[in-house]
């Protein structure tokens, strides 16, 4: 039968590094000519490890063990680096993540998509030039003539996205490796190259695709591999790991997915928590918070927030002044959420830096509790910055590098003016509420896990009692699991005390999970605002169906 | 990521940068012997520097003279030994003064507006588009001559690289997240400027002073071998380097030792200097 020779079988696949020597403990798979296959799991599951070997590319310090590790049917385990050349880019293509990062910032697109032509084929140089456009416009890019003369930062994510896979296909490989090809883009650009791959896939390409986005997963894959530390838990036909998955882990991850739930329901449950973490930090990370007092729901038609025509243009590198912020109204009342969701560079971060007082607006006023920011002292101006406060995407960007979690919280504590001991005794009492124990007081915000660092940021951010949190991205760079407790525990919090969001995301689900209202924003502009409920169900403006129509579901699966 | 997987590369990292590295350790081993030629060089040798002895000029090295004598028959260990005072005197106090100038200079440019940044910026750019050696031979011009006035010309001369550096740190940590954190929690402006810009902005000026040590002790040592820092018959390398010159034909040591003591002990500060870098930096060293 050595017609049917799998294109990649692997079998008691191990592999790590020094830090980490069990990465990959014995992962076994074989994947068909003309197959997709997905690795899906949450970070360090293994599955870009995994991905890694069948290019050679794990790194240096590095072990690769298995009991067998064939490309179409020959030995790649230990191939030397000058055989693995000859299979990169010509035999295997590999997409990453981070476009950006991957492509040469000094060299034209056109020059790198040509560079495998170059390498693996026999192409004059005029032959590689008609063919590197014929790609380009293969993978729907426009003007490609243009565009092949131009550097990766003036292209736009989606098509730096798109170059990167034209190179990776340029020489025609027969297994397409893509990691995390969507993660880094906008759902509307991402329902793009989804679709993109899916045509690459009718040919007689193979794929893997590595990704901790199962609805990615859904659309691409036929076969679907479930990863956790550093094994498969489960594998099988797509259509029934995502629905009807045997494993506990795999139904976890699924139920921990918020575009599956309404606002009130829980996100995260123990099967979702890695053995050690629970052996770590015990249940708690999970627990219920009793201790915190519920708020009667102080139900006044006043606002906390009134924003009333926000206006704020920035000069862009050619001194052209571009508006950011065109327009911008709403009210944000004591004890609600208030979502803005929109594409990168809609204005969504910048409305909620004028709100905090952190950007002046060109026009417009933003009114807290009836007093005006701009008519505010400079030092009323500071008295009141207690009461909004915010948490950042990226937690350990917004922590002072020499601190330890104490004197983060302590500074936040200090505000209120408390000192000594009362300081110290409200600090753990916040890390309480965020199910920390007082053990991570002298730890560093390099030695915390992504979560755990968001929940010390939620724990900053809660010390100086404020009514209202700005949440800008707070889940967009966490794991399912990690987001959904970091989701519930928001969601306890304002329960408990009553504060108010301004939740800032780009994740459609995650807004639909939290917000009470939608404010739905582009180019600077609302275009449609008003009831969750009202917006998700029966959309008004078209930008807003185009967005919910890109969004990925785990329902779209074929 | 787990707790777990991030604190095991941060332990591994840290034993790395144990491993013994040749260059650093002679490095460092060089400027352990400097420091105590420089605290106490009775303990190296039993001569006195300027002591003319009776034992003859030119000695070559060995006996009683470990090195030999120079043109007047004084021991030149003993005037080495003694000289190394003068050398981290002025590696040490001419950055000190470059330093502490400079990071004034370069925060004020940093935390001032427009103008007043402008303003002290070019006056920066100025200086320093003229050579340092020359920099500091104008001043020397203006001050005069000697010791101390050497140490002042060559702690000008490197003022515009502290301020440049810590004019654009202060510009990085002001846009850092954590600083408007810390500003979104109401502290006044110069709480968060004393609390978090300054020392994160002042990190990596006491990586750059410590490499700047050595170009002070190589800037002060040229002085007086112009015959404008230091004057004979006090120690000094520079002017004994510069004395050795005219008896270059009867006695090459006088020039080849004081020559190579300079030459290590700026190679020795600037491993060490490159190595802290390097580890303030985070890179596998």
């Amino acid at each position: 039968m050595s017609d049917v020779i799998p294109l990649v079988e692997v079998d008691n696949l191990r592999a790590g590094f020094a830090a980490r020597p069990t990465a990959v403990d014995g992962v076994s798979f074989t994947l068909h000519r003309g197959e997709c296959l997905a690795l899906v799991g949450e970070s360090g599951s293994g599955k870009s490890v995994t991905a890694r070997t069948l290019v050679g590319l794990t790194g240096a310090g590095s072990t690769v063990r298995a009991d067998r590790l064939r490309f179409d049917g020959e030995d790649v385990l230990g191939l030397p680096e000058r055989r693995w050349r000859r299979i990169r880019g010509a035999r295997v293509g590999f997409v990453l993540q981070d476009a950006l990062s991957s492509l040469d910032p000094l060299r034209p697109v056109g020059r790198e998509i040509a560079e495998p032509l170059r390498l693996h084929t026999p192409l004059s140089g005029r032959a590689r030039r008609a063919r590197v456009l014929e790609l380009l416009a293969a993978v729907g890019v426009p003007e490609p003539e243009l565009r092949a003369g131009q550097y990766p930062h003036q292209l736009s994510g989606g098509l730096r996205q798109r170059a990167l896979i034209a190179s990776a296909i340029a020489a025609g490989p027969e297994l397409l490796i893509a990691d995390e090809p969507t993660t880094a883009l906008d759902v509307t650009i991402q329902a793009q190259i989804l679709a993109l791959l899916n045509e690459l896939k009718t040919g007689d390409t193979s794929m893997l695709i590595v990704s901790h986005d199962l609805s990615v997963v859904a659309r691409l894959a036929d076969r679907v591999a479930v990863m956790r530390d550093g094994r498969i838990v489960e594998e099988g036909p797509t259509e029934q790991v995502l629905g009807d998955p045997r494993h506990e882990y795999t139904k976890a991850l699924l139920a921990a997915v918020p575009a599956s739930h309404a606002k009130g329901t829980r996100l995260s449950s123990a099967a979702l928590v890695p053995q050690h973490r629970l052996r770590e930090e015990g249940e708690g990370i999970l627990r219920e918070r009793p201790s915190l007092k519920r708020v009667a729901a102080t139900a006044t038609d006043e606002p906390v927030i009134e924003a009333r025509d926000l206006v704020k243009s920035f000069l862009g590198s050619d001194k052209v002044a571009r508006t950011v912020v065109g327009g911008v109204s709403f009210d944000l009342h004591a004890g609600e959420t208030l979502g803005i969701v929109g594409e990168s560079g809609s204005g969504k971060t910048t409305t909620a830096r004028i709100v905090l007082g952190l950007e002046t607006p060109d026009s417009g006023t933003v009114t807290l509790h009836g007093r005006r920011w701009d008519a505010l002292s400079p030092a009323e101006r500071r008295a009141e910055r207690r009461r909004l406060q915010v948490v950042y995407q990226d937690p350990l960007s917004s922590f002072d590098p020499r601190y330890t979690v104490e004197r983060i919280i302590g500074e936040a504590v200090a505000v209120t003016g408390l000192t000594g001991t009362a300081r110290r005794d409200r600090t753990v009492e916040l890390l309480d509420l965020v199910s920390l124990d007082a053990g991570y007081l002298r730890r560093r915000p390099l030695e915390l896990s992504g979560g755990q660092r968001q929940r010390v940021a939620i724990a900053r951010a809660l010390a100086p009692e404020p009514e209202v949190i700005v949440c800008d991205e707070p889940v967009s760079a966490l794991d399912v699991s990690v987001q959904a407790q970091i989701l519930d525990l928001l969601a306890d919090l304002q329960e408990g005390l009553g504060v108010a969001y301004l939740f800032i995301s780009h994740d459609l689900g995650v807004i639909h999970h939290v917000s009470d209202r939608v404010l739905v924003m582009r180019d600077g502009l609302v275009v449609e605002s008003g009831d969750v409920g009202q917006i998700f169900t029966d959309p008004q403006h078209e930008y807003t169906r185009a967005l919910l129509g890109a969004v990925s579901t785990l329902s779209t699966a074929k | 990521m787990t707790a777990l997987s991030l604190t095991v590369p941060r332990v591994s990292a840290r034993l790395r940068g144990w491993r013994v590295r040749p260059g650093l350790v002679l490095g460092v081993a060089f400027l352990v012997l400097l420091v105590i030629a420089a605290i106490a060089p009775a303990l190296l040798t039993s001569h006195d520097p300027l002591e003319i002895s009776t034992d003859g000029a030119f000695l070559p090295p060995g006996g009683d003279h470990l090195l030999g004598t120079d043109q007047s028959g004084r021991d030149i260990l003993a005037r080495m030994v003694h000289g190394a005072r003068s050398s981290l005197v002025m590696g040490l106090g001419a950055t000190a003064i470059g330093v502490t100038v400079g990071a004034a200079v370069g925060l004020l440019a940093g935390l001032a507006n427009r103008f007043v940044e402008g303003a002290l910026m070019r006056l920066v750019d100025v200086t320093l588009s003229v050579p340092d050696l020359l920099m500091a031979l104008v001043v020397i011009a203006l001050l005069g001559t000697g010791t101390v006035n050497a140490l002042f010309a060559v702690a000008f001369a490197s003022i515009p690289y502290y301020a440049r550096m810590l004019r654009a740190q202060t510009h990085v940590v002001r846009r850092a997240t954590y600083v408007e954190a810390a500003t979104a929690l109401g502290l006044p402006r110069w709480t968060v400027i004393r609390r978090h810009v300054l020392p994160n902005a002042f990190k990596p000026l006491i990586v750059l002073a410590t490499i700047g040590i050595g170009n002070a002790i190589g800037a002060g040592a040229s002085l007086s071998f112009l015959g404008l820092g230091t004057k004979p018959p006090a120690p000094e390398w520079g002017n004994m380097l510069s004395l050795g010159i005219q008896y270059i034909s009867n006695d090459w040591t006088m020039v080849a030792i004081p020559g190579l003591a300079i030459t290590l002990t700026v190679l020795s500060v600037t491993v060490v200097g490159r190595d802290l870098k390097r580890r303030s930096e985070g890179r596998a060293v």
